[in-house]
């Protein structure tokens, strides 16, 4: 431990302060007895699939395609995925089999 | 608690938990991950699930090891903190519908709103005759419960031996990939996704994955509303 009891809880208590006004402010903006303004509405509608678009990247992040394995695992896994998961449909699924899947891959290609 | 309430709860539960297996996983892996590291560092168990109880927030208590490492800056860990989680900002605008009438349980379900449980939460309904609240609450919930016992177990494992089990964290990415798919099945997201896809690449390219999430958000905002200009005139 290199800080002092007291002061590691004000770190845990500064980084929780941090967080949770990330979390809180659109809610504290737009409270649910007012009508937020239309674009907040379509701000709604359309972010969660960018978001989503951005996680998936942001997980894949740190990937370098032109070092040995060249990505591979995980875009052969990722490819393992969408087609699992146009073939059956099903989220359980092809979630568990693409992280497998992706288990193997790393095995075999170091 | 009525026992009226208490079926209603069991059913959302049984009907939310499923929804959170993937998560259960990934989370599991990385909290004992994560204790782990806070455990080799000299902050044991205590620490670690306390951190992980009150903060919350995955990514940056990895980053956070670090700042605990240095000298004394509750200033500086604030700031970092704000910025690392700034994505949460986007998160709640897109649930302000969702979580709309739930009460009290409202400052539960923002306190531990995360990445993973803002994709669940954003791309499934709650199944017909299900409470929302309920529903919404137990994929809250659960998911908190594996971050901070995942914590916990990595503390006490962290004393013993080296844990790890390459690879099984993919589970996160894979949840990712899969309700990234989920969203693109109606028309009228996949504009949006596209955008969110191409901004953050572009993002990683220009200002490298370090700090990425900041400018890929303000890209992905500016194409949206430049977007929806276009599409009102």
């Amino acid at each position: 431990m290199y800080l002092t009891p007291v002061e590691t809880v004000v770190m845990i208590l500064a980084i929780a302060a941090g967080t949770m006004i990330t979390r809180f402010i659109p809610f504290l903006l737009f409270p649910e007895d007012k009508k937020p303004p239309a674009v907040i509405n379509y701000l709604g509608e359309v972010l969660p699939a960018a978001m989503m678009g951005l996680l998936v990247v942001y997980c894949l992040k740190d990937i370098s395609p032109l070092q040995v394995p060249y990505a591979l695992p995980e875009v052969l896994a990722i490819l393992g995925i969408v087609f699992l998961h146009k073939w059956k449909g099903n989220v359980l699924l092809s979630i568990g089999g693409g992280t497998l899947f992706y288990m193997c891959l790393i095995q075999w290609m170091r | 608690m009525t026992n009226n309430q208490k079926r209603e709860w069991k059913l959302a539960f049984s009907a939310a938990f499923p929804h959170t297996l993937p998560v259960m996983t990934g989370f599991l892996v990385l909290g004992i991950a994560y204790g782990v590291l806070m455990q080799t560092k000299g902050y044991g168990i205590l620490w670690a699930v306390l951190m992980s109880a009150i903060a919350f927030c995955g990514s940056m208590q990895f980053l956070a090891i670090t700042l605990l490492t240095v000298a004394f800056n509750p200033v500086q860990a604030f700031l970092i903190s704000l910025m690392v989680n700034a994505r949460h900002l986007f998160y709640g605008i897109a649930l302000l519908e969702k979580y709309k009438g739930l009460g009290k349980a409202r400052a539960f379900l923002i306190y531990t709103l995360c990445d993973e449980t803002f994709s669940i939460t954003s791309s499934v309904n709650p199944p017909e005759g299900i409470s929302k609240k309920y529903f919404y609450l137990s994929i809250s919930l659960l998911d908190y419960v594996y971050w901070v016992f995942g914590t916990f177990l990595g503390g006490v494992i962290g004393q013993f031996m080296d844990f790890q089990i390459e690879g099984l964290d993919f589970a996160l990415t894979a949840l990712f990939v899969v309700l990234f798919m989920e969203q693109m099945k109606e028309k009228k997201h996949h504009l949006p996704g596209i955008i969110g896809v191409g901004a953050t690449l572009l993002a990683l390219f220009i200002f490298g994955s370090d700090q990425l999430v900041i400018p890929a958000m303000l890209m992905i905002l500016a194409i949206l509303l430049i977007g929806r200009k276009k599409r009102c005139t």
